[in-house]
């Protein structure tokens, strides 16, 4: 007589160490390989889009911070930037330059925050104090520029809210030159890890057409082989002033668009933005960083959807604007929403343990996916 | 690359009637609308056409005119009776470049709109969230239900203009 199964679900989260947040995930199992994913999402809902119908433009920059909390900068960057399309305003070169910095530093930390935890969800502690140790250096690279450490309501519409401290690029060049070599220290401790590289190669495979069908985009789109940097195909910002590659995953450790990739593609996104934020650094023009704020946020009637290539991802804003001082809807784009529908997907075939690495590897943040 | 007129009269002659405008008038962006019931046919259209090949949906976000006639309640609070609901797609070609935004505007009293869950399959949790934040029903859609609101929420639909919170949840006084 055959050896009779049955399917069972496993309850995950919504508090669970590796889910990065609170997300429950409704497992479908049969033994130890899964049959399907059903993810519950919303339990840090707090309905921004809601307040920020009752807010007037300016007060909003520090409800977007709170959205993609490990990547505030690019948040507010991504917001003033919609506005100031939408105004027509011409912002001064050196602010420019600074949002650039600024959000190229916070590229890096979010990475850092990405790799480290994603090496302890997999049993690697020590990378994860080795990543936190230098992020710690680009949060006090931010506190002596604006005072806050993780929202820093810091890129206003038109300019920004305070000038460069007069150490900081001195401290930034220092930050540069000790962290190269520890993105090799990483490297050597992680990512060419034996049992690193079992645990992660060819596991959760994304192909190229499926990440374009959903929507994904940044790090997990590259890691599938695409070329594509909303930096450099929908310009915006300084950046076609400076020299620096898109790292495209190749399938070096499995097959392309496997976890490993994943994780790699970012490593080597840290390396591309210290060589944009060095670039930045030696072209800064002086200037005033507040000549360009407007004194009243009136924007004309109409709408307009910018995106920008934040750390997870294209975050988009779309806001339509009834020519009053508060905006008649804000919807945001958040790459996590859309990345983690991929999920179900997947995960399907693998086994559980698997999921605790793919969850990872895709690197979300539940307070943007719930808004 | 494709301006959006272009891709306005490809569809004009495809479609006909389906298509109903281009508005060019607004600042910044141009958009396309089209027929709720249609939608579906025209996104397959769009995506599959060699010329224009928008394999990518962007964002999709509802959005409430509240274009209707505002009405006291027996409370004296106001609700709007009327008007419409509408649709944007944000729509992008990878390989081709350009964009295009779509707009389609649906009664407010019975909001129903095409799913493209078949064209995209991003679309999904969008339109799910579409149907939580503004009650649009998205037909054949294949697991339409509330995904940042509770499941059990039965107070209506929050981004509608004329939503009120309800004064108890659960037992709990709203707002605690």
């Amino acid at each position: 007589m055959a050896l009779k199964t049955e399917e069972m679900v496993l309850n995950m989260g919504p508090q669970h160490p590796s889910t990065h947040g609170v997300l429950r995930l409704e497992l479908q199992i049969d033994g130890e390989i899964i049959i399907d994913v059903i993810p519950h999402i919303g339990y840090l809902h707090r309905c921004f889009e809601k307040h920020a119908e009752a807010m007037t433009y300016p007060q909003i920059i520090p409800y977007t911070d709170r959205m993609d909390y490990l990547a505030s900068m690019y948040n507010e960057f991504g917001y003033a930037l919609a506005m100031e399309r939408l105004m027509k305003i011409e912002v001064p070169e050196r602010v420019e330059y600074i949002r650039v910095i600024m959000g190229e530093l916070q590229r890096i930390a979010s990475h850092l925050v990405a790799l480290g935890t994603y090496g302890a969800d997999i049993g690697a502690f020590t990378p994860f104090l080795f990543c936190f140790r230098d992020r710690e250096r680009i949060l006090h690279l931010f506190e002596i520029t604006c005072g806050a450490r993780l929202l820093y309501n810091y890129i206003w519409i038109g300019g920004l809210s305070h000038d460069l401290h007069p150490d900081f690029i001195r401290l930034t060049k220092e930050f540069i030159k000790d962290f190269r070599p520890n993105v090799k220290e990483l490297n050597d401790l992680l990512s060419y890890n034996r049992i690193f590289i079992e645990r992660t190669a060819n596991v959760g495979v994304l192909p190229i057409d499926t990440a374009i069908n959903y929507g994904v985009s940044g790090p997990n789109l590259r890691a599938s082989g695409m070329k594509w940097d909303l930096r450099r195909d929908d310009p915006y910002s300084v950046y076609h002033k400076f020299d620096y590659e898109i790292p495209v995953g190749s399938g070096e450790k499995g097959k392309t668009g496997d976890c490993w990739d994943r994780y790699f593609i970012r490593v080597r996104e840290m390396e591309e933005s210290l060589k944009i934020i060095e670039q930045a650094i030696e072209q800064i023009p002086e200037g005033d960083v507040k000549s360009a704020i407007p004194k009243r946020v009136k924007p004309p009637e109409g709408q307009i959807y910018t995106r920008v290539e934040n750390p997870r991802g294209e975050l988009g804003y779309f806001i339509i604007s009834d020519g009053s001082l508060n905006p008649s809807r804000v919807k945001v784009r958040a790459p996590s929403f859309v990345t983690m529908q991929i999920f179900p997907e997947l995960c399907k075939g693998f086994m559980v343990a698997d999921v605790v690495a793919i969850l990872g590897s895709v690197d979300i943040v539940l307070g943007e996916i719930d808004r | 690359m494709k301006t959006a007129e272009e891709i306005f009269n490809l569809l004009k002659e495809k479609f006909g009637d389906a298509v109903i405008e281009l508005k060019t008038d607004i600042p910044v962006e141009p958009f396309i609308v089209v027929d709720p019931l249609m939608v579906d046919k025209i996104c397959s259209f769009l995506r599959d056409e060699n010329e224009l090949q928008l394999d990518s949906l962007m964002n999709l976000s509802g959005v409430d005119d509240a274009n209707g006639e505002k009405v006291k309640d027996e409370k004296g609070l106001e609700t709007i009776k009327g008007g419409t609901l509408s649709v944007y797609y944000h729509l992008e070609s990878t390989k081709l470049k350009h964009k295009l935004t779509l707009k389609t505007s649906t009664d407010r009293e019975k909001p129903e709109v095409v799913t493209v869950t078949e064209v995209w399959k991003g679309a999904d949790w969008h339109e799910r969230e579409a149907y939580d934040m503004y009650g649009i029903i998205f037909l054949n859609h294949p697991d339409l239900r509330r995904i940042l609101m509770p499941y059990d929420w039965e107070f209506g639909f929050p981004l509608r203009k004329d939503y009120k919170n309800p004064e108890f949840y659960q037992g709990m006084k709203v707002p605690y």
